[in-house]
């Protein structure tokens, strides 16, 4: 039995005339302990295929199975790095950890919950800043503080909506170790869809492409096999790491293309012949 | 950690005084003195105007009728009564001055005269309770009721038993309408149960809640002598004024942004978290802007209300005013009418002040 399996799973938005079927037969295996990296085109379903194994939607047809169960719920097991961040305004970066931790910990004393907040709020460098409200943090400090928020609630499995798009290179590396590190204690299972193939590549086992939508499936999967811990300086000689990248890179064009063309069979202009005026 | 919202010190909602703080704190620097210079300059000379533009009004006015008083003197009595009547208005005799539009000095020593007024029923009161001290003390020792004094309010106790009013019409309208917001808000089928409910009662005009509301208490009151002309025009300003509030909550109750509840969901809050960590904080903005709304408008009904329940507050005392037809009547009227905006004015400051207070979003309370 498989950790997560998506089968045949779809999911419509609206209804009627309006419906447009946004996923289109996601089938998709994880193992416990995997990591697994999704990149796709903006648009073509990737927070929606999020929220239907973190339990937020349902699918309109197939099935989710956590640990052979079917998801109906979101749950404590599973935690997720939202994209928008979604961190409440009138809390401060500290309290917005705080009420995860506690939802998390319920039994555990306050001392406890505030050193776990503390610790966290400490590894993404947020420190200094723990007693401000998110208006007062930049786009990328507020994403640190959902990465916090998620971790510090000690998933089962980690799902990451692209975590760290707002962040610049050096803060963006610090944190890819981080949540590695977190991912490989106690073999955790790690979700992450991103924009970024070569974050992918860094931090992924597998690397499965979605394609564009509506009707986003997803493409054939990248093994990386490329040994952990993984070199972030050595990565780039490695032959093993510029074959799979030029591969993904290619087939991501191709897809592009693909697109590109579809789009402009859709466009095509009907064929209207005027009617012939009589007098 | 405190998990409450911490309420931020903002002094947003009293920026109006920021010039005035500005001039008494010590530093002082040299562009903001001329600004604090240039900005109440330019106050000072609109007040001035505004009083020059209503004395010559009031002037204009004023000669209107004295001509037309002097015109029917001499139509119905003759050139002698008319030079009469002329002499007497030019010497101010108050039996024979046109009865129009005050003008700002009399407004002013109306006033001056209120105050006067106040001193003198002050110290009345004071008597008073001094003279009947020991026979109260008696009477209250046979576990009798004390004797209280009865005599005219002064203008200060009307303005006291106005805002009492307003305050205790708001009071109730905050607990009457927040509670049953966040309930319809919460729930989308009693939102469309009760919306009916809502679009019959909110454009109800106060003059017909104040008949509702003394039908019912009336009739609770039976057999009871005591006043309730302040039971009744404050139930009637809070049930006039409610309205806002109690949209307001429902609205912000029911559209609170999906992200915060994706957050409830994920961190799996219970019901009672959910609504009171989550729902509640992000909604206390628009809850807010309800009940600013609220006490403006409880403020504004509250004058029509208390003539009609003969409550002793500003709206009485302006329309007994009227009736009586005294020399300083209108200039009475001009006082309260004064005491009424400025009263209003700041209560609007106050609540413009606590709701920046509790907005996240700053710049939202505008
Ligand atoms: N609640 C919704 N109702 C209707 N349509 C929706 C809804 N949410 C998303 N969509 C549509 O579904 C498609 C996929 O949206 P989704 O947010 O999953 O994309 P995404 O891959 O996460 O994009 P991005 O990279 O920009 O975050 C979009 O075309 C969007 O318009
Ligand atoms: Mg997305």
């Amino acid at each position: 039995m498989a950790y997560l399996e998506l089968n045949n799973v779809c999911k419509t938005y609206g209804e009627g005339e309006e419906a447009t079927e946004v996923l289109s037969n996601i089938n998709l295996t994880m193992e416990e302990g995997e990591f697994v990296a999704i990149v796709g085109f903006t648009g073509s379903g990737k927070t929606t295929l999020v929220n239907l194994i973190n339990g937020l939607l349902m699918p309109t047809s197939g099935e989710v199975l956590f640990k052979g169960q079917p998801v109906t719920d979101t749950s404590h097991e599973r935690g997720v790095i939202f994209q928008n961040y979604s961190l409440l305004p009138w809390l401060t970066v500290g309290q917005n950890v705080y009420m995860a931790v506690k939802e998390a910990y319920p039994k555990e004393n306050k001392s406890f919950l505030k050193k776990r907040v503390d610790d966290y709020v400490a590894m993404v460098n947020l420190s200094p800043a723990i007693n401000k409200r998110p208006k007062e943090l930049s786009g990328g400090m507020r994403q640190r503080v959902a990465v916090a928020r998620a971790l510090a609630m000690n998933p089962e499995m980690i799902i990451m909506d692209e975590p760290l798009g707002a962040l610049d290179a050096l803060t963006r590396g610090n944190l890819q170790d981080e949540i590695l590190n977190i991912w490989s204690q106690d073999k955790r299972t790690a979700l992450l869809i991103t924009n970024d193939v070569d974050e992918g590549i860094y931090m992924a086992d597998r690397i499965i492409p979605l394609k564009p939508g509506p009707n986003a499936t997803l493409g054939p999967e990248f093994k990386i096999d490329i040994e952990r811990p993984r070199d972030k300086t050595a990565l780039n000689d490695n032959p093993n790491f510029k074959k799979t990248r030029n591969a993904i890179i290619e087939y991501l064009m191709d897809i592009g293309e693909e697109r590109k063309s579809v789009s402009q069979e859709e466009y095509a202009l009907p064929e209207l012949a005027p009617k012939s005026f009589v007098a | 950690m405190e998990q409450e919202i911490v309420l931020k010190k903002q002094r947003q909602g009293l920026s109006f005084l920021k010039p005035l703080i500005m001039k008494l704190s010590p530093k002082i620097n040299k562009g903001s003195l001329v600004s604090f210079l240039k900005k109440s300059g330019i106050t000072l000379l609109s007040v001035l105007l505004f009083i020059g533009l209503w004395h010559m009004g009031a002037k204009a006015l004023y000669d209107v009728e004295a001509e037309y008083k002097i015109e029917k003197a001499l139509a119905e009595r003759g050139q002698e009564a008319a030079d009469a009547e002329r002499a007497c208005i030019a010497s101010g005799d108050s039996s024979c001055q046109p009865n129009t539009l005050p003008s700002p000095s009399q407004v002013w020593a109306s006033l001056q005269s209120l105050i006067a007024d106040h001193q003198v029923i002050t110290a009345d009161k004071a008597a008073f309770v001094e003279k009947m001290a020991a026979t109260n003390a008696k009477l209250i020792a046979q576990g009798k009721d004390a004797i209280v004094y009865t005599g005219r309010a002064s203008f200060l106790d009307i303005i006291f038993t106005s805002i009492k009013t307003v305050f205790a019409g708001f009071l109730l309208a905050l607990l009457i309408a927040v509670p049953i917001g966040i309930i319809i808000g919460l729930s989308p089928s009693l939102r469309s149960a009760f919306n009916w409910f809502i679009q019959v009662f909110k454009p109800v005009s106060p003059v017909v809640w104040y008949l509702l509301v003394f039908m019912i208490v009336k009739t609770l009151y039976i057999g009871d002598s005591s006043d309730n002309a302040f039971v009744i025009s404050f139930i009637s300003v809070g049930l006039c004024a409610m309205w806002a509030t109690l949209v307001n909550t429902a609205m912000g109750v029911s559209s609170v942004d999906k992200d915060y509840i994706n957050v409830a969901k994920v961190l799996k809050l219970g019901t009672f978290q959910k609504v009171f960590k989550v729902i509640l904080p992000s909604s206390l903005p628009l809850i807010f802007t309800g009940l600013r709304i609220t006490l403006s408008v409880a403020w504004m009904v509250l004058i029509a209300i208390e003539l009609l329940a003969q409550s002793q507050g500003l709206g009485l005392f302006v329309w007994e005013e009227f009736q009586n037809g005294a020399n300083d009547s209108n200039s009475k009227i001009i006082v309260a009418m004064f005491v009424i905006g400025i009263i209003g004015f700041l209560l609007d400051r106050f609540m413009l002040t606590v709701q920046n207070m509790v907005s996240f979003n700053k710049n939202e309370a505008v």
